[in-house]
């Protein structure tokens, strides 16, 4: 304590219009059991919103949830956003019901990792922590 | 670099700042490179401190009190406002969930408004070791008002009223009978107290005990700007000392209402503060304070670089097994440090 500490910090914001943060809350409380920072916004964040936080909070990670299938319009002008605000360090991870056939693309654009459900929240956190090194 | 960095937060670079931040916050020497630049201009800003037991409805105020401040009703420029907002680190991973902003949403989009989460890390005081940096950051950059939220606080957390000019306490109905208003501890630094969530059955029992315990404080009820006058306190029956009876406000933060009390309240406070020397004095206390605890920490990490983790290791095996006292054990480790 005291000394320098580099802590991972991670905004978990919930993109979209649908009301479901289960999947959102679970990864928040595995993270923090990882030992991360993470900065929960809370529903219904538009990409505006999602990229203000991001820039105010300083976060090497963004993790997305998103279950209404808007993925293909919300991410590109997420990454756009970022973009615009010098934030190209930061990281975008995906989570929720992402079909299989937009992954490809998705990756192209830039985001680090995509999650379904089922996947074991280790999985997350070491993919977060390879990508913060 | 660290300079030009500093440079940039002066001149309202959001992502200088931003970064500024992390670097004070991790403690790093780029970081106190940047604080060295920045505090010569430090010291404008008004600093409020919200501080109250979790569920009390604090983040909520913050949100109206900053949507206040950004909308007056005089039409006058609104001020810029910095929200710091701490919540607590696990004892047990270092995580910790910052989830302040989520009652915050209706501050978003606007640029004259800037929120910074942050972890305790370990400190126990309902703040963050960084926490008096950040502030100054942020008084550098411009920013005339900065609410700094503490953790949920309990009892004894009241290192806010070391950095704040104005403290509010945020209690809310149902959390205790008249014996609680009377314990030391919180209620004592507020310079204001809320009574949040006053649409709750049991609120006017809150706002009367806590009236009450007031009146104890503040016995001979001489109160001051009476009849728009600043009024003289014998500082022998006024317990704080420093002449200012704090206000009691019932609030509904989720609605709006009361909140326009609550910031004349503030407005009040800050015109005392400054129209006696009690502003100064403040300022001096804080540094002071800051200075103290840097000062330690500075010790500490000296003490932990000049001594081997061995002969600690040594030391606190000899406590556990009983056959030295820690007391006698830490004059060993200073000795032994050569400090």
């Amino acid at each position: 304590m005291g000394n320098s500490q580099n802590k991972i910090r991670v905004l978990i914001a919930k993109a979209g219009l649908d009301g479901h943060d289960r999947g959102a809350k679970v990864v928040a409380r595995a993270l923090r059991d990882a030992g991360m920072e993470v900065i929960y916004t809370g529903l219904r964040q538009t990409p505006e919103m999602i990229t203000e936080a991001a820039l105010q909070e300083d976060v090497h990670v963004v993790g997305l949830s998103i279950l209404s299938g808007a993925h293909m319009t919300l991410v590109p002008k997420i990454l756009k956003l970022l973009k615009e605000q010098g934030l190209d360090d930061t990281r975008l991870f995906l989570g929720g019901i992402i079909p299989d056939q937009d992954k490809p693309e998705l990756i192209k654009l830039g985001v680090n990792g995509i999650y379904g459900p089922g996947t074991s929240t280790q999985t997350i956190i070491e993919d977060i922590q390879k990508a913060c090194q | 670099m660290p300079v030009n960095h500093a440079q940039a937060v002066l001149n309202g670079e959001r992502l200088a700042l931003t970064r500024a931040l992390t670097q004070i916050e991790n403690n790093t020497a780029e970081g106190l490179e940047i604080l060295e630049a920045l505090f010569p201009h430090t010291g404008k800003a008004h600093l409020i401190g919200v501080t109250g037991a979790p569920g009390t409805g604090k983040s909520t105020l913050v949100n109206q009190l900053a949507l206040a401040y950004r909308q007056p009703a005089d039409g006058t420029i609104p001020p810029r406002v910095a929200i710091v907002a701490v919540d607590p680190t696990s004892p047990f991973t270092g995580g910790a969930i910052l989830g302040d902003r989520v009652r915050m949403q209706d501050l978003t989009g606007d640029p004259g408004i800037f929120i910074r989460s942050m972890a305790s890390r370990g400190s126990l005081g309902g703040l963050a070791a960084a926490t008096a940096g950040l502030v100054q950051v942020f008084d550098a950059a411009g920013f005339e008002i900065i609410i700094i939220e503490t953790v949920g606080a309990g009892q004894a957390e009241v290192d806010i009223a070391r950095l704040a000019h104005s403290t509010i306490v945020v209690e809310a109905p149902g959390l205790g009978d008249e014996i609680q208003t009377i314990k030391a501890g919180i209620l004592e630094i507020a310079d204001i107290l809320v009574v949040n969530k006053s649409d709750k059955p049991g609120a006017e029992n809150t706002l009367r005990a806590l009236r009450n315990m007031l009146s104890m404080a503040h016995p001979e009820g001489k109160h001051i700007n009476h009849h728009g006058q600043l009024m003289e306190i014998d500082s022998e029956t006024d317990q704080t000392g420093n002449g200012w009876i704090p206000a009691v406000l019932p609030t509904v933060a989720t609605s709006g209402e009361g909140i326009p009390d609550l910031v004349s309240s503030l407005n009040a406070h800050i015109d005392f503060l400054k129209s006696s020397d009690l502003w100064q004095l403040r300022e001096e206390k804080r540094l002071k304070n800051q200075l103290e605890t840097l000062l330690g920490t500075a010790l500490r990490s000296r003490w932990e670089k000049s001594i081997s983790p061995d002969i600690y290791q040594a030391a606190l095996a000899k406590v556990i097994k009983r056959e030295l006292s820690p007391w006698r054990a830490v004059e060993e480790l200073i000795q032994g440090a050569g400090l």
